[in-house]
């Protein structure tokens, strides 16, 4: 299937009859919901909170977090940003609880510092890596986008994007947008490997690691691909040791160079001629 | 839009954001509507001292509404003996979830930017010169 990304820009492709498409179908409703619950699980909000739904469209995210039952922690207030006026429509006309911005995500999220205490986002974040014109780049929308978002957020908040990457590269360009924003990142995917992955980027705002917002989930494996600190003191292998001095040898071998044989004599120390 | 997200947007453009003119946001023009919603006691009790009162105070008496107390109530004044909510909790809920201002204008007092408020939404896209 075309990616509507390639095609038009997002407030140009998402026009009255897109819109009422997107919002009507019965299958779109389905997979968004689910995407959604999966979001909320994610986020674990204990009480009642006021969350930020980055792309809401016509609002069926923000239906679901309005009708989450009071046992589970519900219902959440929430404020919606988008950038197509007809999606916005579509909403109004289905009368949806919270508030809306009709804005672009790139520009920033115009909130105070640590409003929210969480924010949401379903198939909304990977339109930031079109630029449709010459005066902005991917890069800079992303990073204006995601510096904002991570001030809007209290401290401990967290933030959960459901995104379509294109490719490997723009997966990363996304997460390390986010990781460069100074959010703790991971990401989660279901399905993997199938034609319906669905990623969702996990956020969380000063401190904590990221991977307890999968602890007590089912079928979820953990890859770890931090860069672990670098061993310091007695550890660390210094110049002219014999741990060095073997891996240099190990090096050149590998090059193909000329090497000596390795012996219980190698990298000793001599004694001090008189 | 909701008085309670009015009292947390700022202003957009990147040239205001080092600036405490750019908070609050000075509705102009502005038509109110009253929506109602079921009160959640709670989210109010979680949201309130995220409120800037003082904006909350100036907004209000520009918008005129009945004035507002000098500081915000505390979580003690917010349930009664019997943990029901109170008359204030009650007022609070008209005042940041039910009142909304359906269309006008949001002027920025640092740059002079005016967003417009159509049908409760707010045109928060800056042309390309602005950001």
């Amino acid at each position: 299937m075309s990616r509507p990304e390639d095609s038009l820009p997002p407030d140009l492709f998402y026009n009255d009859v897109e819109s009422r498409k997107y919002t009507t179908s019965s299958r779109i409703r389905n997979i968004q919901a689910d995407m959604t619950h999966r979001a909320l699980e994610l986020l674990d909000l204990q009480e009642p909170s006021f969350i930020l739904d980055v792309g809401c469209g016509s609002g069926l995210s923000g239906e679901i977090l309005s009708s989450v039952e009071e046992e589970d922690g519900g219902p959440h207030m929430w404020v919606g940003m988008d950038i197509s006026s007809s999606m916005l429509a579509q909403a109004l006309e289905r009368d949806v609880e919270g508030d809306m911005l009709l804005a672009d995500i790139g520009q920033g999220v115009a909130f105070r510092p640590g409003t929210f205490d969480a924010a949401i986002s379903i198939s909304a974040i990977q339109w930031l890596c079109n630029a449709e014109t010459s005066d902005v780049s991917p890069e800079g929308r992303l990073k204006r986008f995601f510096d904002s978002l991570y001030a809007s957020l209290k401290r401990g908040g967290k933030a959960v994007c459901q995104f379509y990457p294109k490719n490997a590269q723009q997966r990363s360009m996304i997460t390390n947008a986010a990781i460069k924003a100074g959010f703790g990142a991971g990401i989660l995917e279901d399905d993997p490997e199938t034609k319906s992955v669905k990623v969702y980027l996990v956020l969380s705002v000063g401190g904590g690691d990221v991977t307890g917002a999968v602890s007590g989930m089912q079928d979820v494996d953990v890859y770890d691909t931090r860069r672990k600190e670098r061993k310091r003191g007695k550890e660390f292998e210094k110049k002219g040791s014999k741990a060095w001095i073997m891996r240099k040898k190990g090096q050149m071998e590998a090059k193909g160079k000329v090497v000596k044989p390795s012996s219980k004599y190698t990298g000793r120390k001599r004694k001090t001629a008189f | 839009m909701k008085l309670l997200t009015l009292n947390f947007l700022t202003c957009a453009r990147k040239a205001c954001k080092t600036s405490a003119a750019s908070f609050p946001l000075h509705p102009r023009e502005a038509e109110l509507e009253q929506v109602e919603l079921d009160m959640n006691p709670q989210f109010i009790r979680n949201v309130l001292p995220r409120v800037e009162w003082e904006a909350m105070r100036s907004i209000s008496q520009e918008l005129g509404l009945p004035s507002l107390p000098d500081t915000a109530p505390g979580p003690e004044e917010l349930a009664d003996a019997e943990g029901g909510p109170t008359q204030i909790l009650k007022d609070l809920h008209t005042l940041l979830m039910e009142t909304t201002i359906a269309s006008g204008k949001l002027l920025c007092a640092n740059c002079g930017h005016e967003y417009a408020i159509k049908e409760g939404i707010a045109n928060f896209l800056l042309p390309s010169h602005l950001v």
